[in-house]
């Protein structure tokens, strides 16, 4: 333990070592490996043609074809947007694949021994539990065996093709349907119909009417009235094959009453070309119910230098269309080379509420624009926003978020906390919130903050006897604090562990 | 990269309205520049993002929309402090009106007469401040004004003036569409304050730069609006040198629309940059616009913005602030403020308050508010006997009270808080 009159001398040296282990995980991505499979391509580009074949790979009806051909047609009209705080090299789209399934998919397996052992190597790889493992890699008949501990019934989607979907069936028992999103247009196009695009229409921007385009999997969930999910759901996205875009939607309708919490965890292999990720999630939420949406987004950052990674280009909207309803959106972002997402609340019934809560953690060359949009429409409407964005290398990390208050949205109340920590003085935090107040019973409040990992901080941790490192963890920690406390159980440890890789090193 | 077309076509009606002195002198290659800059960048329209709250389109159309001549019947602000008085008609100096210019420890000259020079002290800052300033954002109103000002006035302060200048602009035709332009250079060490107040046209396009150099300090206090129908856009850019002080506040009361622009770089170790404002306005007409941008390029300099605004009956108030902290401007204080109170259903508040940082010892923060006066606060005034109308003037008051402690000089600070309860006074429906 160095002596108090050495503690500043000794802070500077600390917060260097914490710099330095940072810089020093940029070649440990966790999840930078390949699996070797054989995969089918739709040839390289975009144009009608490819369009139609997701379409028929996916064995769509006539009007989702023509719903994916205007959006690809409204496409060819926009422009990428350029606005936000993140410098990339120009995106070929025509150097792209746009659809890619492992051969073995072609059929879906029917037990174990037909399952390609590789998928399974590879979700095994990845941290799945065993059993939801198998359930995944599509054996039949596995949902009724016991699982261990708390349920969460996985999607699991490689590449353009969901391989699996686990406790379809104890879902089905209560009414709740969770599916791939492909299987969902067959299956219940009523409902796809009625809701697909009608939070994110196909030409809100630039990159979701892209998606809207060529998405070719993700998940579907639909909860009915009255119901509360009996375990959490979750999607796993893993992009694998080179130079493929990956292209999820995800609907999620939670009918009046109803309640379901959603994760999203995902990851890519090291390659040193960046690839381009470009997903839609659709949230519906009615009178009185409930969604939770979390996410932990790992996907591969590029290395040390900023060569590769992954270009995260998402548009996440909540509609909170019935009275009383309710969205939590938590995201833990800590991968991608180029992240751009702002999952947003629509606040349209009386009394609904949104909440955001945000880590988003750049180091060596990611750029990160997060935020979020919260537009009150209806009387009594609450939101809260906790963003917490932390900066090392040469990142840069910006916030850009609106705070909406329509002329009847009366009564309504928003707080936003925006916190910036720097470590290291080659990297940047910036902060780019609107505020929109157009009536005056209600109130906004905003405030955000940059600083540094305080001294005084760590002099007074480590007068009471923590070592240095425990004292920067500490403070990272408490600074992080609120927003790993809305993660649910599930996602709290990995997203915790996440911050410690990315920030603290050795600490701990 | 060619301008849209409805830009151009703007841009190029506008200039169609507008001519260059026929003899600018050293301002020459100034203007030259800010108009090459301006035709470059286009007039600004509805649609650019640094426009998303406020419409530029009065501001830009070839003529002005007409205001009328609003004479108020109490004496105009500063009228009983002692100060040097420059005033200006429709934008036109008018020699007569005001003082002798000669003042202890200032130089100051009138811009139309000392073009006419082939040399100036100005010449290497006419223009260049402004110029400046139109990085990363693009401000095509101070162009415009910079390659056709009519007028202004150049201070060089030398020493501690003895007393503040007062520029004092009086609007007398329904239909002046005035564009004036002051260089004020502060030497080392030198300590000036400027005094600003009058409606001065019907559309009046002002810029002021202001140099100071190392030890230097500037004051600056305007008064703006007075239930005037006038449109306004006025920018201020400033350059700090070590160890200076910038210190502004603006009251504005009323005035159609009004669009403040301040451009403060501290370029010297342990500057100082204050920028306040209080903003009272009523009406749907009424639309106020405070859009400020501060880089701190240097160390351990302080930067405030505090900006308080109270509206009722459809105003409308923006405030757009940015802290820029480049690389190695290590130890910045920066602090940011912005808070309107709504004192009724219609009114609105825009905001856009932003940080962008590049140095990781900094220590910025900003904060912005809107909301309803707290009733429970008037129904404690309420009990204890003071009458409602009162009680809410007096909670308005304690809302502007810190941008208006912005104000170093108790008699100057004393007389806007007097005025602020004036104006409270005479808009209490």
């Amino acid at each position: 333990m160095a002596a108090l009159d050495n503690a500043d001398h000794e802070g500077v040296t600390e917060i260097r070592e914490t710099v330095e282990t940072v810089q020093s995980m940029a070649g440990k991505y966790k999840y930078g490996w390949e699996t070797e499979i054989e995969m089918e391509y739709a040839p390289m580009g975009l144009s009608e043609e490819i369009v139609r074949l997701i379409s028929a790979k996916n064995e769509e009806p006539e009007w989702m074809t023509e719903w994916r051909l205007a959006a690809f047609r409204r496409w060819q009209q926009l422009e990428e947007p350029d606005w936000a705080m993140v410098d990339y090299p120009e995106i070929d789209f025509q150097k792209q694949y746009y659809y890619a399934r492992p051969k073995s998919m072609a059929e879906k397996p029917k037990s174990l021994d037909e399952v390609d052992p590789k998928l399974l190597e590879t979700y095994k790889k990845l941290g799945i539990p065993l059993k939801e493992q198998m359930i995944l890699a599509g054996v039949e008949g596995a949902e009724d065996a016991p699982a261990e501990g708390r349920k969460v019934a996985v999607d699991a989607v490689f590449d353009s093709v969901s391989v699996g979907t686990t406790f379809q069936k104890e879902l089905e028992q209560a009414g709740v349907i969770f599916c791939p999103i492909s299987e969902a247009i067959r299956t219940h196009p009523e409902l796809v119909k009625k809701y697909l695009g009608s939070v994110v229409p196909q030409s809100d921007n630039f990159y979701a009417t892209l998606n809207s385009a060529v998405f070719s999997d993700g998940s579907f969930v639909y909860v009915p009235p009255g119901v509360r999910c009996p375990m959490e759901l979750s999607t796993y996205f893993r992009i694998n094959a080179e130079n493929t875009g990956q292209f999820e939607r995800t609907l999620i309708i939670a009918d009046k009453g109803a309640y379901v919490s959603y994760l999203e965890g995902c990851t890519a292999p090291k390659r040193d070309t960046a690839q381009l990720h470009a997903a839609v999630v659709e949230i519906v939420v009615l009178d009185d119910a409930e969604v939770k949406y979390s996410t932990v987004q790992n996907w591969y950052p590029g290395d040390e230098h900023g060569k590769g990674g992954i270009y995260n280009f998402v548009t996440k909207r909540a509609d909170c269309r019935g009275a009383r309803s309710k969205v939590m959106w938590t995201q833990v972002e800590t991968g991608s080379a180029v992240t751009w997402k702002y999952p947003s609340c629509i606040l349209r019934g009386d009394d609904s509420q949104g909440e955001f809560y945000s880590i988003a953690i750049t180091n060596n060359w990611q750029q990160a624009d997060t935020g979020t949009k919260m537009v009150h429409l209806g009387k009594n409407t609450r939101s809260r926003i906790v963003s917490k964005g932390i900066s090392a290398g040469h990142a840069q990390n910006t916030y850009r978020g609106l705070v909406s208050m329509h002329p009847k949205a009366k009564n309504s109340r928003n707080y936003t906390q925006c916190d910036s920590l720097l470590i290291g003085d080659k990297c940047g935090a910036h902060t780019v919130p609107y505020i929109e107040v157009r009536n005056n019973s209600s109130r906004v409040e905003h405030e955000a903050t940059t600083s540094k990992v305080d001294d005084d901080q760590l002099f007074y941790c480590r007068a009471r006897g923590i070592d240095e490192e425990a004292a920067v963890a500490l403070v990272v920690n408490g600074f992080c604090k609120e927003v790993l406390q809305a993660l649910p159980m599930e996602f709290a440890m990995e997203a915790q562990s996440l911050v410690a890789i990315s920030l603290e090193g050795s600490v701990g | 990269m060619g301008l849209p077309q409805a830009k151009l076509t703007a841009t190029e009606a506008r200039l169609a309205a507008l001519a260059m002195p026929e003899a600018p002198g050293w301002t020459r290659l100034g203007r030259l520049g800010a108009r090459a800059r301006l035709e470059a960048m286009g007039l600004p329209g509805r649609r650019d993002e640094y426009w998303r709250f406020t419409n530029p389109a009065d501001l830009v159309t070839p003529a002005p929309v007409p205001a009328a001549v609003f004479e108020p019947s109490e004496n105009p602000v500063f009228h009983a402090m002692d100060r040097l008085r420059l005033v200006f008609v429709d934008g036109v100096f008018d020699a007569a009106a005001s003082d002798d210019p000669a003042l202890a420890g200032v130089e100051i000259t009138r811009l139309a007469e000392a073009q006419a020079l082939d040399i100036h002290w100005a010449a290497e800052l006419y223009g260049t401040l402004e110029a400046r300033g139109q990085e990363p954002v693009e401000r095509p109103m101070a162009a415009l004004n910079t390659a056709f000002a009519t007028d202004g006035v150049l201070i060089r302060a030398t020493g501690r003036a003895e007393k503040p200048v007062n520029l004092i602009y009086l609007h007398k035709s329904d239909t002046s569409d005035a564009i004036l332009h002051h260089v004020i250079r502060i030497e080392p060490g030198a300590d000036l304050t400027v005094l600003e107040n009058g409606p001065a046209a019907a559309r009046f396009n002002k810029v002021m730069e202001v140099d100071i150099a190392d030890g230097g300090a500037f004051h600056h206090v305007r008064v703006q609006g007075r239930d005037h129908e006038r449109r306004a856009v006025t920018h201020v850019f400033a350059r700090l040198g070590q160890e200076s002080t910038f210190k502004s506040f603006t009251m504005t009361a009323n005035g159609a629309l009004t669009r403040n622009e301040c451009v403060i770089e501290l370029t010297g170790d342990e500057g100082v940059a204050h920028v306040a404002g209080a903003c009272l306005g009523d009406g749907s007409d009424f639309h106020h616009d405070d859009t400020i941008f501060i880089t701190h390029d240097a160390e351990r300099c302080e930067s405030r913005q505090v900006f308080k605004k109270v509206l009722k009956n459809g105003a409308t108030g923006v405030f757009q602030g940015k802290i820029l902290v480049q690389p190695g401007a290590q130890k910045t204080d920066g602090y940011q403020i912005s808070q309107s109170l709504l004192l009724d259903e219609d009114s609105q508040f825009l905001a856009k308050p932003e940080l962008e940082i590049y140095a990781d010892d900094v220590a910025c923060s900003h904060g912005s508010t809107s909301g309803a006066i707290d009733e429970r606060a008037l129904f404690y005034l309420r009990s204890r006997g003071v009458p409602r109308a009162e009680a809410v003037d007096l909670m308005v008051l304690s809302f502007i009270a810190e941008a208006v402690e912005e104000i170093e000089s108790d008699v100057i600070r004393d007389e806007i808080v007097e005025r602020l309860a004036q104006w409270l006074a005479r808009h209490r429906r």
